[in-house]
């Protein structure tokens, strides 16, 4: 069996499966969590509205820390959007997701996808110096910070490497595709068990955080 | 034809024009990879070349290999060349049969031990040898008797090469690849790979030059084939990659996209990991090939293209193991969840029930 037919099959297979496990496994244990229940009385009822308003403010800066995190706040939607983009609008990644979907949608033309990817990469290569040479991001990083940026890193490397044909030493597209295929696949096995299921605890968790503040009569 | 007529002289007497003959060996001269000032060596070489025994086995094999050569563009330059080997033992076409094709063949063995070039053309059942056997004697057998005595053994076709069709899962046959048995065996001989299913008949005559040229094989890739028609990639050559650069494919066969001949890269083409020269040579004296066909590459001249999941599954896409088995993981995920928020809950109730002690 080749590296690619690993990647192509029982890697894939695996990771899938982990990856479905892993998340089933932390999202049934994060909702059903034990709470105390709160006593106190309600000093407001609009919980739906708090929940939504909380999930959209907590989705840009406040106002008074704008300028110190201006440049983190830019660079991480700019390279969210832009993974995203290199990942479902790229022609050749469209079959990975049909084969699940059973459909596929219109992609862009792949100099745009490599423009993105480009800046994407960049971008990430710039927070993951600046993590480690900022004093006061390189104290509050943890093992999980520096595996998870790598992880997300690696699949963009691979994968311009592997779409420019570019043979290195002995390894050659395919070898290179199958790498592009194994980090994804290393991806989504780290991703329930790192910090990447922010994808799925961010919105759910800004929600409550807003629907508590409503119960407190806290505007925020 | 007798034996020790020169290839000049084979083509002067079959009417072969000095310019036509020229056209040929600056033709193979550039598929061998070799500068243009190695044309009038190449020519003369051949010119000169003394007509080299091949014995030709055929095992676990459809004969499409053989058809590809003698049916290609005949009568050809090509086709002509290899009349000029001397070709003592080929079942396909030869004349003789039963005992006399048996004899036939001990004797070119014989008279020439250690000089003769060994083409193989299938693979080589070995989980009972009894599955496929020639003159009550197995393929194993026959091959090995054979490798022994050659110069250089050339794999024509995927099956010899790598396996090929008759080695797709299961195996029921355990079929391997000439390159195995010979390991197995403990054979060590030069072997040159000419996989495709089947090679381009360039191929398989571009070894032979090379051969009846210089005496030794051409430079090989990691696999074992002649570099000069398999060292670029099908996807770097196919007159499609410039649709794959636009991002415009065919979803289907029949689709607006198939009709205007956008790339063929969705509905399975192989071309990017293959390497082989149908999108230079191409196939029928150079007129067309699979993917001008509106197919996709098979990804034929490489190991294991029989089991890569199906010819139309896109590169991208993956032996992911259908909705069932995903819900079950789903199901043990939630299964694992529910246990853990037990044993928690079970853990907080106690530490309460401390507490209020």
């Amino acid at each position: 069996m080749t590296l690619l037919e690993f990647a192509r099959g029982p890697g894939m297979q695996w990771a899938l499966v982990i990856f479905l496990v892993g998340v089933v496994w932390r999202l049934v244990g994060s909702f059903l969590l034990a709470r105390n229940r709160d006593l106190s009385k309600p000093k407001g009822t609009a919980y739906a509205k708090a929940g939504v308003r909380a999930m959209i403010m907590r989705s840009i800066p406040p106002h008074e820390l704008e300028k110190n995190i201006q440049f983190q706040h830019l660079s991480g939607y700019a390279w969210h959007l832009g993974f995203f983009a290199t990942l479902l609008l790229f022609g050749p990644h469209v079959p990975f997701f049909k084969q699940f979907l059973g459909f596929g949608w219109p992609t862009l033309p792949n100099i745009v996808v490599l423009v993105i990817g480009g800046f994407t990469l960049a971008i990430l290569i710039a927070l993951l110096i600046r993590r480690a040479i900022h004093p006061v991001m390189r104290q509050i990083s943890t093992l999980d910070d520096w595996i998870s940026v790598f992880l997300v890193i690696i699949p963009l490397v691979t994968g311009f490497l592997s779409y420019s044909h570019v043979e290195i030493g002995a390894v050659r597209y395919e070898t290179m595709l199958a790498l592009h295929i194994l980090s994804i696949e290393v991806l989504l096995v780290w991703f329930p068990f790192s910090k990447l299921m922010h994808m799925f605890y961010t919105f759910p968790s800004r929600y409550q955080v807003g629907v508590a503040m409503e119960r407190k009569g806290v505007k925020a | 034809m007798r034996k020790e007529q020169t290839l000049g002289e084979v083509l002067a007497a079959k009417g072969v024009s000095r310019r036509g003959f020229m056209k040929f060996v600056a033709a193979t001269t550039s598929l061998m990879a070799l500068p243009p000032a190695m044309i009038p060596k190449v020519a003369a070489a051949l010119e000169n070349a003394r007509r080299p025994s091949v014995i030709w086995l055929p095992f676990q094999e459809c004969t499409g290999c053989t058809e590809s050569l003698t049916r290609s563009h005949a009568p050809s330059l090509e086709g002509l060349i290899f009349d000029t080997i001397s070709l003592d033992y080929q079942e396909t076409i030869m004349a003789a049969a039963g005992h006399q094709a048996e004899e036939a063949l001990a004797e070119a063995m014989k008279l020439n031990d250690g000089k003769y070039l060994l083409a193989v053309d299938g693979s080589i059942p070995t989980k009972d040898k009894a599955f496929s056997c020639i003159g009550g004697k197995s393929n194993y057998d026959v091959f090995v008797e054979a490798a022994k005595g050659a110069a250089a053994i050339v794999c024509v076709g995927t099956c010899s090469s790598f396996g090929g069709i008759p080695a797709a899962q299961p195996n029921p046959t355990g079929a391997k690849s000439v390159t195995e048995v010979l390991k197995e065996a403990g054979i060590d001989k030069p072997v040159i790979n000419v996989p495709g299913c089947p090679p381009l008949p360039n191929a398989i005559t571009g070894v032979l030059a090379q051969y009846l040229t210089f005496g030794q094989l051409p430079e090989l890739d990691h696999l074992g084939r002649p570099k000069a028609f398999y060292g670029q990639n099908i996807h770097d050559r196919c007159y499609r990659r410039p649709f794959y650069e636009r991002g415009q494919f065919a979803e289907t066969f029949d689709d607006e996209g198939a009709k205007k001949g956008w790339c063929l890269f969705k509905v399975g083409c192989k071309g990017p990991v293959t390497y082989n020269a149908c999108a230079t040579i191409k196939w029928n004296g150079g007129t067309g090939w699979p993917v001008e066909g509106g197919h996709g590459c098979l990804g034929c001249s490489e190991p294991g293209f029989w089991d890569w999941g199906g010819f139309y599954k896109p590169l991208s896409q993956g032996q992911w193991g259908g909705w069932k088995t995903l819900g079950v993981a789903a199901a043990a995920g939630a299964a694992i969840g529910l246990a853990s928020v037990a044993v928690t809950r079970s853990r907080q109730a106690k530490a309460r029930q401390e507490a209020k002690v």
